[in-house]
C-alpha cells in the first residue's frame, strides 16, 4: 500500500526537498502552503515538469480550522495520512528589547500553534490504524538559543517538549513522534545570506565549515519514516555539522 | 561506494550480528571482530552461512588490549582492506551496587567498554581523515544517558563514549569523518531476554513502547549513519530506546 505524507511548508528549501525524497520512496506526497503564497502553482508545474506528481493544499496552518478543513479534503481525496512533517516555519529575529508582541505572536503561532493544529487531525487516524509517523522539524537554535531569536527558539523548544509528550501517548499504539533539529542548512532563505555574513559569522560556528544540504535534512526524515525506525520515539536527533553537541 | 569496508567489534553478539547483516545487505564488506576466548567464530560463521550470509571476514582481538587491537586491524586491514566505518560495540555488563561493586568489576567494565574504542579507533581515525572520508559509530547505552541503579561501572563507561565522541567529532569535523553515538534502550537480544520472566515483564512495562527493541532496528540505525546522506551529523547522540528515556 502506497504511504501518504504530508508535508507543511512543502514548498520552502527544506520542504521541497523532503517531499522529493518520499517521492523517490515511494509515498504519494502531499505539500501543504500557506494560502499567501502566489507561486504555488509555478512550484507545483515545475515539480510536474521534473516528473513529481506531487499534490499540493493551501492551508494555514496558524489556524485550527483551517487545518481541520485542509486534511479532510486531502483524506477524503488521497486517503488516510500516515506520515506528517511538521516544517512550516517563519523568523521574525530581533533582540528582546526590541521584540513586539507581534513578532512574539507570529513566531509561536506558525512554529508552534501549528503543530498542535496539524497533528491534532492527524494522530488519532494513525492510533486507530495502529501506524503512524510524526515528524517535527524543530532547530538547532531551539536547543541552544540564539541572539535575536527568543520567539523562534522558544517556539523550536517547544515542540520538542510536545514531542515528548505526545510520544509517551502514542507509544502503545505503532506511532512513533520525533524530533529533528537541523543546524544551518543551504536553503534559499539561508543562501540569501550575503556570502560575508555567511563566511564571516556563520561558517565559524559550524566546525564542518558548511552548510547542511536539504537532502540531508531529507535523508533523516526518511529513516525516521521507514518501518525499521519503529523503535525511535520521543527523540531529538541534530544533524548540525557538530555546531552543537550536548 | 559499495566497495567499503565496515569493522564491527563484538560482531558475534546480539547487535553486532545485526549490524554485520545490515552492512552485508548494504553492500559492504564485513568484518567481524570477535573475542578469541569467549567467541566461538565457526559456530556463528556457520549460523550466517545457513541465512545466505557468505561473506562476512573475522578477526580476532582483546578490544580491552591495545596491542591486541592494533594487530587486529592491522588483520582487517590485510583481508578486507582500509576501514571506513568502524563501530565500536564490543561491551561487557559486572553489575552490582556500588558498595559490593569490586574494583575488579569496575575495571573490566572499563576497560571493555571504554578503553577499547580508545585502542580500536585509534588504528583507523587518521587514515580515515586521510582519506576525506569515513564513520565512526560508538554503541553506547540509554543507561550512559541515564544511570541505572547496579550499573555505575557501565553507566560511567558508556556516558564516557559520549564525550569520547563529541571531542573526536570536533577533531575529525573538516575531514569527512563523523563520529557518533547510538544509545539504544533495552533490546531483545539473547543476553536481554536470558534475564529472568518476571523480571523482563517489569522491564516491558517500564518501557512506553511496551516492547524491547530488535537488534535489526539498531542494524538500519548504523546503516543510515553509515550512509553518504548522514555527512552533516557528526558528534550526535542517537537514541532508540521505545521512548524509555526522552531528554
Amino acid at each position: 500500500m502506497q504511504k501518504v505524507a504530508l508535508v507543511t511548508g512543502g514548498m520552502g528549501g527544506l520542504g521541497e526537498a523532503i517531499c522529493i525524497k518520499f517521492a523517490a520512496l515511494g509515498y504519494k506526497v502531499v505539500a501543504t502552503y500557506s494560502p499567501s503564497n502566489s507561486k504555488a502553482q509555478e512550484w507545483l508545474r515545475s515539480m510536474n515538469s521534473m516528473g513529481y506528481g506531487f499534490k499540493a493544499y493551501p492551508c494555514d496552518v496558524v489556524s485550527f480550522d483551517s487545518c481541520k478543513a485542509c486534511v479532510e479534503q486531502i483524506v477524503k481525496e488521497l486517503g488516510p495520512i500516515d506520515v506528517l512533517v511538521n516544517n512550516a516555519g517563519i523568523t521574525r529575529d530581533m533582540t528582546f528589547k526590541k521584540m513586539t508582541k507581534d513578532d512574539w505572536d507570529a513566531v509561536i503561532h506558525t512554529n508552534l500553534d501549528s503543530v498542535f493544529n496539524m497533528t491534532k487531525q492527524v494522530v488519532d487516524g494513525m492510533v486507530e490504524r495502529n501506524w503512524g509517523r510524526i515528524i517535527n522539524i524543530s532547530s538547532v537554535n531551539g536547543q541552544k538559543g540564539a541572539f535575536g531569536q527568543t520567539n523562534y527558539a522558544a517556539a523550536k523548544a517547544g515542540m520538542h517538549g510536545f514531542t515528548k509528550s505526545l510520544a509517551l501517548e502514542v507509544a502503545k499504539k505503532g506511532v512513533t513522534v520525533n524530533t529533528i533539529s537541523p543546524g544551518y542548512i543551504g536553503t534559499k532563505m539561508v543562501r540569501a545570506i550575503p556570502q560575508e555574513v555567511l563566511d564571516s559569522k556563520i561558517l565559524p560556528q559550524i566546525p564542518m565549515s558548511r552548510l547542511g544540504k536539504p537532502e540531508e535534512v531529507a535523508g533523516l526524515v526518511a529513516y525516521l519514516s521507514s518501518q525499521e525506525a519503529a523503535f525511535v520515539n520521543g527523540a531529538n536527533i541534530s544533524i548540525n555539522g557538530g555546531q552543537h553537541m550536548y | 561506494m559499495t566497495n567499503r569496508v565496515a569493522l564491527v567489534t563484538g560482531a558475534m553478539g546480539g547487535l553486532g550480528t545485526a549490524i554485520c547483516r545490515a552492512f552485508a545487505k548494504d553492500g559492504y564488506k564485513v568484518v567481524a571482530a570477535y573475542h578469541p576466548e569467549l567467541d566461538k567464530p565457526e559456530e556463528w560463521l556457520a549460523e550466517m552461512r545457513a541465512d545466505g550470509f557468505n561473506d562476512f571476514i573475522t578477526v580476532a582481538a582483546d578490544v580491552s588490549d591495545y596491542e591486541s587491537s592494533r594487530a587486529m586491524v592491522a588483520e582487517a586491514e590485510a583481508k578486507a582492506g582500509p576501514i571506513d566505518i568502524l563501530v565500536n560495540n564490543a561491551g561487557i555488563t559486572r553489575d552490582r551496587f556500588f558498595p559490593k561493586m569490586g574494583r575488579d568489576m569496575w575495571d573490566a567494565v572499563m576497560s571493555t567498554n571504554l578503553n577499547s574504542v580508545f585502542n580500536v579507533t585509534q588504528q583507523v581515525s587518521s587514515k580515515m581523515a586521510a582519506r576525506g572520508w569515513g564513520r565512526i559509530i560508538n554503541i553506547s547505552s540509554v543507561n550512559g544517558v541515564k544511570g541505572q541503579a547496579g550499573q555505575t561501572n557501565y553507566s560511567a563507561a558508556k556516558a564516557g563514549i559520549l564525550g569520547f565522541t563529541k571531542a573526536l567529532a570536533q577533531e575529525l569535523v573538516t575531514k569527512g569523518v563523523t563520529v557518533n553515538a547510538i544509545a539504544p534502550g533495552y533490546i531483545s537480544t539473547k543476553m536481554v531476554m536470558a534475564i529472568r520472566d518476571d523480571v523482563r515483564q517489569g522491564i516491558i512495562d517500564g518501557i512506553p513502547m511496551k516492547r524491547f527493541g530488535k537488534p535489526e532496528e539498531i542494524g538500519a540505525l548504523c546503516s543510515y549513519l553509515s550512509s553518504d546522506l548522514a555527512g552533516y551529523m557528526t558528534g550526535a547522540t542517537l537514541n532508540i530506546n521505545g521512548g524509555l528515556h526522552m531528554y
